[in-house]
């Protein structure tokens, strides 16, 4: 395949992921790298690099309008920020050390939690109790708008989730992912953060987690320019049409049919890192 | 339900809001025209990804980066874009700082300084 063909097989595989990531809430880059290395056959480490730099466009695109909406909490993600960039510099050197095998049965294994986390059902946590010390010292409580009204939360369990984030952090790195779901499982589970803004709040960490790996993975030569650029323009393209049509759309259906690829590329990435073909 | 103080960022948010969406439209329209002229140039060559060559530093560091971009090499050129795309984040940090310090919130101040601290080290130490 030349470089023209590839480009255009590419750019549409992550429009599409990019689409669906969006309109999910589970992010394009989880599929990019199933599909650039059992699709494509690419190197997982290329695969790794072209997703982690979409992932950072993704997140910028996304934050861009959830933060002005109000629905973000700044200070919460600049606080667990701390966690995820470490984790994420932690992360990024642990990929050049470890044997892409073992990278690939990790990536599966985050590939089927992701799915599985997506199918739950989220309800947000009753108020009510005291106000958390440390998140208040921190001025981590906040509120969203529900149509002309303001929403009040309280956050709790401060240091379990920056724990949490932490090991979020060293899996975007390792893997070349957001890891959204295990940051939504730090926000919502642990925090107790209202799943609106846990969400959006996640997506506007993404892309400084990512960035703080991305630096390793360039000097690595990681990030070819060559595939970055279809995957990553594709996979923009997509989740800010995804994300247009997210009001209008029923997303219940999709949102199982995305789930139930995520874990079949999640068993594919496992058996091909077992038998060591990846 | 008890009183709490609660910050409002709602400045902060929009002129970050601002930001992103700035810094991703300039990285991706420079990748998009490097990707022309690359397609243009070398769309007939056959890549090969299935094995890791790694890359030649013109493409992995700093001034290896400018250098060729400012050469009009086309894959410099989408390096370029796609180091600006990983410097937006950075630069939404470093607003933070300034912004938090304007609002006198200087615990703040810290925690987006050791954020941006951390970004700077993972990219001037380790990295690029």
């Amino acid at each position: 395949m030349n470089n023209v063909e590839l480009t255009a097989i590419l750019g549409l595989g992550a429009l599409l992921a990019g689409f669906l990531g969006a309109l999910t809430g589970l992010g394009g880059g989880v599929v990019i790298v199933p599909l650039l290395t059992l699709v494509f056959g690419v190197d997982i480490r290329y695969a790794i690099g072209a997703s982690l730099v979409s992932v950072i466009a993704t997140s910028s695109g996304a934050a861009a309008a959830y933060v002005k909406e109000g629905f973000s909490n700044i200070r919460i993600g600049m606080f667990l920020e701390i966690a995820t960039t470490i984790g994420a510099i932690c992360g990024a050197f642990l990929a050049a050390k470890t044997p892409t095998e073992a990278i690939a049965i990790i990536f599966g294994l985050v590939l089927l939690y992701s799915a599985a986390m997506s199918t739950r059902k989220r309800k947000d946590p009753n108020d009510g109790r005291e106000p958390d010390k440390i998140a208040t010292a921190l001025r981590l409580n906040g509120s969203y708008p529900v149509g002309n009204v303001k929403h009040h939360y309280l956050v709790r369990r401060v240091p379990l989730g920056f724990g949490i984030m932490f090991g979020a952090g060293t899996l975007s790195g390792l893997l070349g992912i957001g890891s959204g779901a295990v940051k939504v499982l730090a926000m919502d589970e642990a925090m107790q953060v209202p799943f609106k803004v846990s969400t959006t709040t996640s997506n506007f960490m993404i892309g400084v987690t990512a960035a703080a790996s991305a630096g390793v993975y360039l000097s690595k030569g990681y990030i070819d320019p060559g595939l970055a650029m279809p995957v990553t323009l594709g996979v923009l393209a997509g989740s800010l049409l995804g994300a247009r049509l997210l009001v209008r759309a029923k997303t219940h259906a999709i949102r199982i049919t995305f789930a139930i690829v995520i874990a079949f590329l999640g068993f594919e990435m496992i058996y091909n890192g077992l038998t060591g073909r990846l | 339900m008890p009183l709490i103080q609660e910050p409002d960022d709602s400045l902060i948010d929009a002129r970050i809001s601002v930001l992103l969406r700035t810094g991703m439209m300039i990285s991706a329209i420079i990748v998009f025209i490097g990707g022309v002229a690359f397609l243009f140039h070398d769309g007939k060559s056959i890549p090969d990804y299935r094995i890791f060559h790694g890359l030649p530093p013109q493409l992995t560091t700093l001034s290896g980066i400018f250098h060729s971009a400012f050469q009009l090499h086309d894959l410099g050129i989408i390096q370029l874009g796609l180091l600006l795309l990983i410097a937006t984040p950075v630069a939404r940090v470093l607003f933070s700082v300034i912004a938090f310090w304007i609002e006198r919130d200087y615990m703040y101040v810290v925690i987006s300084a050791i954020v941006l601290t951390v970004l700077l080290y993972s990219l001037f130490v380790h990295g690029v």
